[in-house]
């Protein structure tokens, strides 16, 4: 159950650094491009790319291991989800027929459905580098406000705010809860009866939020009091001016979005790469 | 209509911490389904029970968060399709938000039915069009796959929005003053 959820330790480097909403826009830049292509080299190469950058942050391999573990058995179950359902998707995908190997019924592998299902990998692989660099070498405070200077209105930036101030709070109170619950003798593990464990996680949850009602109403009248929404615009304790460094990290997430593009738009014809044809 | 949609200061903060508790519900909180893979959300009970309370704005935006966050958190990056999803199921929840007599103390049978209406076509919009679609665009995904996953999700998703969801405004409910329940003494 200890999770180390936003185990933001400033670091001394490059990374850490940029400032919030330079690396929020590289972030969203690099996932877009990530997304569209079906390129398996495009896909290898943005995978080598994101380790570097986590190599550059000085993140530990400790700290990710368990996402790490996550993404796997995710990417696994979904590749063999994939394939039950949709065994000839690259057929139709990439519009050519290999056969490479005769399974059962009417199963059969085909190099297009490797291929597809090899690149649907990877890509999901790659995403998760950028998207751990980002979490980890942002602090939380800072976030609110990158999200606010995107365009997203700051409200809703105040409720992200919000959401990963109160977080480790009440992870903390669900805690104490469940063991007190525990300790009565509520049994939560597969021993128990499906039945029996939808009462039981009820009987923590219900503490639970009722405890979080009340506190939406102190924080409310505390907001309310300091006059919070009074303006149609609000400044933010945590925002850094752009510096040089943060240029170039715009200037390199551009080139390797746009190479990405160029690769789609004049090598590809689309957004598969299709050596069959 | 104007009433639902308005934003104060307690729908922004309904939508942050709710967003918390979310997020933790679904790391934490929920329940291995036959099906290896797949777990019933019992997150979603509690984003029903945020709509009626706070109506569709906060319910969205913390179903949004919530899920985002707990994405990122245990897989590095967030699953876009379904975090939208999510939050336009929120959001639809919202719907029944002013639409029962929750706040005077009471939850009846009627204000039962309204809610669980209004979920099941939140959940149906949501996972059986939505995110499978979304998934279909963004990521390429083979179509019966997505729209069995999609119908999974509907199905579990509105049965715990129906069974937490409603007993979790019937708790709440009790804990209201009722309207009109002083009487002057004749």
């Amino acid at each position: 159950m200890k999770t180390k959820l936003f185990s933001y330790n400033y670091e001394n480097t490059v990374i850490h650094n940029l400032s919030g909403l330079i690396k929020f826009i590289c972030f969203l830049l690099l996932t877009f491009a990530t997304m569209y292509t079906y390129d398996i080299r495009v896909t290898l190469g943005m995978l080598v790319f994101s380790v570097i950058i986590l190599r550059i942050s000085r993140i530990k391999f400790s700290q990710i291991k368990v996402m790490l573990i996550y993404v796997l058995i995710f990417i696994l179950i979904n590749a063999i989800f994939t394939f039950f359902f949709a065994p000839e998707h690259g057929v139709t995908l990439y519009g050519t027929r290999h056969p490479l190997l005769k399974l059962w019924g009417k199963f059969s592998l085909t190099q297009e459905q490797l291929l597809y299902q090899v690149t649907l990998a990877f890509k999901y692989l790659s995403v998760v580098p950028l998207g751990i660099i980002f979490l980890l070498t942002t602090n939380p405070s800072e976030f609110a406000s990158s999200v606010s200077a995107v365009g997203v209105p700051y409200k809703a930036s105040f409720a992200i705010s919000l959401t990963l101030r109160y977080f480790p709070d009440i992870l903390r109170v669900y805690n104490d809860i469940s063991q007190a619950q525990q300790a009565r003798g509520l049994e939560m593990s597969i021993k128990a009866k499906m039945k029996e464990r939808v009462k039981n996680s009820l009987m923590i949850i219900i503490p639970l939020i009722f405890s979080t009602l009340e506190r939406i109403e102190v924080v409310t009248n505390a907001m309310d009091l300091r006059g919070f929404g009074k303006e149609k615009r609000r400044t933010w304790y945590c925002k850094q001016k752009p510096r040089p460094a943060d240029f170039y990290a715009l200037g390199v997430s551009l080139v390797v979005t746009l190479a990405v593009a160029a690769v789609a738009a004049f090598l590809n014809h689309g957004r598969y790469f299709n050596p069959f044809i | 209509m104007k009433g639902i949609f308005k934003v104060t200061t307690r729908t922004i903060v309904a939508a942050g911490l709710g967003a918390a508790l979310f997020a933790l519900l679904f790391m934490f909180v929920k329940i291995p389904s036959p099906v290896p893979g797949t777990y019933i959300q019992t997150a979603y009970g509690l984003a029903g029970f945020f709509g009626v309370l706070f109506g569709p704005i906060a319910a969205g935006l913390m179903a949004f968060i919530g899920h985002a966050i707990s994405d990122a958190v245990q897989y590095g990056s967030p699953w876009w399709s379904w975090v939208i999803s999510s939050g336009v199921a929120g959001f639809i929840y919202g719907f029944a938000f002013l639409r029962t007599r929750v706040e005077e103390g009471i939850f009846g049978w009627k204000d039962i039915l309204t809610y669980n209406i209004i979920q099941i076509i939140g959940n149906a919009i949501a996972w059986l069009f939505l995110a499978p679609v979304l998934d279909i665009v963004i990521y390429a995904e083979p179509a019966n796959k997505v729209f069995a996953q999609g119908a999974m999700a509907f199905g579990s998703n509105a049965v715990v929005a129906g069974v937490v969801g409603t007993l979790l405004l019937v708790a709440y409910a009790a804990t209201r003053t009722r309207k009109g329940s002083l009487n002057k003494k004749s």
